[in-house]
C-alpha cells in the first residue's frame, strides 16, 4: 500500500473528528482524493479553484522576482554603491547582491503572510467544521508584494490576521468576501502604521536604520515626491521597467503588463476589469491636465505636481497597474455582469487618480479606490441585472400586446 | 440581590447581556463610535448617560398619566434637553478638559435613541421605582460596551491607560516599544471602534446561539 492508500484509509478512519479539516487539506494539497469521479462525467473543466489560484500566483513570480532585486537595487544606488541602471538588461540591476537583499528582506516576507494567513484559515475550519478552501494562495503571495520592503514582520502579521478574519472569514469565507482581502490587509497597515507605509523612509531597504546617522539614505516614491511637486526625476524606460522604489512587487509595470496577458490568454483575469480601469485612469488623469492647461491651477497649488503629470504617465507609477491587474480582477469582489465590469473598471481607474491627486496624504489611491468599488459591485450588478430584466419584459410585452 | 425583587432585579441585568442596548438592540452607536478613542472620555460618558437615563425615566415615569400622547415625543425631549444641559455644565465647571474632549457629544445625548427608546417603551407604561431601574440597568449595559471598547482603544491606539503609559513609553523607547512595538494608529479611528463593537457582538452572539437571527 503506498502513503496516499494510507492517507486515504487514516482519512476515513478520522472522519467526522475535529481536525479532520486540517488533515484532509494537507491530504488534498498532495494527492487527488479518493471520491472524485473516474469517469462518466458529463461535464469536463479543468479550472477548479486551486489551478485557477496556481496560475495566478504563476502570473505574480516575475514581479516577485523582479522585487527581490529591485529592493537590492534600490538600497545600492541609495548608498551610492550602485550606477544607476540603463538598460533592462543591465548588470548594475541584475546581479546576486541585489537578489541577496531582496531574499533576505522579502522571503521572511512571504513566509510571514503564508504561514500566518494560512493557520488562521485552518484554526476557522477546524472551529466551523468545514474544509480549508484554498483562497488565501493567492492573497498569501499578493500580500508581500504590496507592502514596503521593510515593513516590521510583526505587523504584518497582525494584518495578515485582520485582514483574513475580519475581511474574509466573518463573511463566510472564501468566495463569501465583499472586500479583496489582500488590500484589507494592506489598508489596515496603512491605517494602523502610517509611518511604516509612507513617506520616504519606508521603500529602500536600510533607510529607516539609518535615520540620524551621517550616511542616512531615503528614497520618496514618485508620488511622494510629485505630491510635494518636486519635478519626476525618473526617466520614462525606468518607470516602465520599475527600475523606481515603491512596494515590493508593483514597481515594474513592463512585468504587470505580461502577467496580464497571460491572466488574460487563460481566462482567468478579465480583460474588461483590466482595461476598462485604464481608460478610467487615462480620462480622470486627462481631465486634470486639461484643467492645468487652461489655467485654472496654477504652479503654486499643492495639486499642480501631481495634476500636470502627463496623464498617460499615471499608469506606470506607483501601484495602480498592478492594483488593476491583480486586485481589481479578483472574481469575488468584482463585479460579475459584464456591463457591470466595465462600470467598475472604469470607476475604479477614475476614482483612484482622483484621490492620487486631491489628498496627497493618500498618494496609494488605488487601494482605497478597489475597496470602494468592491463596497458598489453589488450594487452595480444588481441595477446591471434590473436593467436587463426591465429591457426584456419590455419586450415581452410587446410582442404579447 | 435581596433588596430587589427577582423581576425587578432582571431590569438592571437583562440590558447588561442579553439584551443589551448597543450590542443586541443597535441603539446608540453613534456615541460609542466617536467618543471611545479614550478610556476616561468612555467612562464619563457612561456615567453622564446613566444620570440622565435614570433621571429622565422616573421624571417621564412620575408624569407619564399627565403627558397628552399626542405631545409626548415633544415632553420627552424638553425634559432629556434639561437634564444634559444640567450635566454639560456640571461637565464644564469640574472637568472642563473632559468636556471639551467630548465637545457636542454630550448634548448629543439628547438625540441618544437608548434615552428616547427607555422612556417611550418603559418610563411611559411603568412606576418610577421600575422605570429607575430601568434606565440604570440601560446606561450601564451601554456604558459596559462603551467601557469596553475604549479600553481596548486606549490600550492599542496610545498604548495608556487613563493615561497612564502602561506599556511603556512609546518616544523614550521603554517596555515594549523597547522590542519595536508600535501603537495601532487605525485603533484611534471610528472605523476601527466600529470593528472592535462587531467583535463584541460576534462573540456575543456565538457564545449565546439564541440571539442568532435567521
Amino acid at each position: 500500500m503506498g502513503l496516499k492508500q494510507n492517507l486515504h484509509n487514516l482519512k476515513e478512519k478520522y472522519k467526522g473528528t475535529k481536525m479532520a479539516p486540517a488533515f484532509n487539506a494537507i491530504h488534498t494539497f498532495l494527492y487527488l482524493p479518493n471520491e472524485t469521479t473516474h469517469n462518466g462525467t458529463h461535464i469536463k473543466a479543468a479550472d477548479d479553484l486551486k489551478r485557477t489560484m496556481n496560475i495566478v500566483i504563476m502570473a505574480l513570480v516575475p514581479c516577485l522576482i523582479f522585487g527581490m532585486f529591485n529592493a537590492g537595487y534600490q538600497h545600492h544606488v541609495a548608498t551610492g554603491e550602485a550606477e544607476r541602471a540603463m538598460s533592462f538588461f543591465s548588470g548594475n540591476f541584475w546581479n546576486l547582491d541585489n537578489l541577496w537583499i531582496g531574499i533576505v528582506k522579502i522571503l521572511p516576507l512571504v513566509i510571514v503572510s503564508y504561514v500566518v494567513g494560512l493557520a488562521v484559515e485552518f484554526i476557522f475550519a477546524v472551529i466551523k467544521g468545514h474544509e480549508v478552501e484554498e483562497g488565501y494562495l493567492v492573497t498569501g503571495m499578493l500580500v508581500p508584494l504590496i507592502v514596503p520592503v521593510d515593513l516590521p514582520l510583526w505587523m504584518l502579521a497582525v494584518a495578515v490576521v485582520f485582514g483574513v478574519v475580519i475581511g474574509k472569514e466573518v463573511f463566510g469565507g472564501t468566495g463569501m468576501n465583499i472586500l479583496n482581502p489582500a488590500l484589507t490587509i494592506r489598508a489596515f497597515l496603512f491605517f494602523a502604521y502610517p509611518t511604516w507605509m509612507s513617506g520616504d523612509k519606508v521603500w529602500v531597504q536600510g533607510a529607516v536604520e539609518s535615520i540620524g546617522k551621517a550616511d542616512a539614505i531615503s528614497g520618496e516614491t514618485i508620488l511622494g515626491s510629485l505630491a510635494q511637486s518636486q519635478p519626476l526625476s525618473y526617466s520614462v524606460s525606468d518607470m516602465f521597467f520599475g527600475f523606481i522604489p515603491g512596494s515590493v512587487g508593483e514597481t515594474s509595470t513592463f512585468l504587470i503588463l505580461l502577467g496580464a496577458l497571460f491572466l488574460i490568454f487563460t481566462k482567468i483575469g478579465s480583460w474588461r476589469i483590466m482595461l476598462s480601469s485604464v481608460i478610467g485612469a487615462l480620462v480622470m488623469g486627462f481631465i486634470f491636465n486639461q484643467v492645468v492647461d487652461f489655467g485654472w491651477i496654477g504652479e503654486t497649488s499643492k495639486f499642480y505636481g501631481l495634476m500636470s503629470l502627463d496623464f498617460w504617465k499615471h499608469l506606470l507609477i506607483g501601484g495602480f497597474a498592478f492594483g488593476a491587474v491583480y486586485m481589481a480582477t479578483d472574481p469575488v469582489s468584482a463585479s460579475q455582469t459584464n456591463k457591470g465590469k466595465w462600470i467598475y473598471g472604469f470607476l475604479i481607474g477614475f476614482v483612484s487618480i482622483m484621490i492620487r491627486v486631491f489628498n496627497p496624504a493618500y498618494p496609494e489611491g488605488v487601494m482605497l479606490a478597489i475597496l470602494l468599488m468592491n463596497v458598489f459591485a453589488p450594487t452595480i450588478d444588481h441595477y446591471v441585472v434590473q436593467g436587463n430584466v426591465k429591457r426584456r419584459l419590455k419586450r415581452a410585452k410587446v410582442k404579447t400586446a | 440581590m435581596g433588596l430587589l425583587s427577582k423581576k425587578d432585579a432582571a431590569l438592571i441585568t437583562d440590558p447588561l447581556a442579553d439584551n443589551n442596548p448597543i450590542t443586541i438592540q443597535v441603539l446608540g452607536i453613534c456615541s460609542a463610535l466617536a467618543i471611545t478613542a479614550e478610556l476616561k472620555a468612555s467612562i464619563v460618558m457612561a456615567i453622564s448617560v446613566m444620570a440622565v437615563l435614570a433621571i429622565g425615566n422616573v421624571v417621564i415615569s412620575l408624569m407619564r398619566n399627565i403627558i397628552p400622547s399626542k405631545i409626548r415625543i415633544i415632553v420627552q425631549l424638553i425634559v432629556v434637553a434639561a437634564l444634559v444641559i444640567i450635566v454639560d455644565l456640571v461637565l464644564k465647571a469640574f472637568a472642563y478638559e473632559l468636556s471639551k474632549t467630548l465637545s457636542v457629544f454630550v448634548g448629543l445625548i439628547i438625540t441618544n435613541c437608548i434615552i428616547m427608546g427607555r422612556f417611550e417603551a418603559f418610563a411611559l407604561g411603568n412606576g418610577p421605582w421600575r422605570s429607575f431601574l430601568d434606565g440604570i440597568g440601560n446606561a450601564a449595559g451601554y456604558g459596559l460596551i462603551l467601557i469596553a471598547v475604549g479600553f481596548f482603544r486606549e490600550l492599542l491606539g496610545s498604548g495608556t491607560l487613563l493615561g497612564f503609559k502602561v506599556l511603556g513609553d512609546p518616544i523614550e523607547k521603554t517596555g515594549l516599544y523597547a522590542l519595536g512595538y508600535e501603537n495601532n494608529g487605525f485603533m484611534l479611528l471610528s472605523p476601527m471602534a466600529l470593528i472592535v463593537v462587531g467583535i463584541i457582538i460576534w462573540v456575543q452572539r456565538s457564545r449565546n446561539k439564541a440571539l442568532i437571527e435567521d
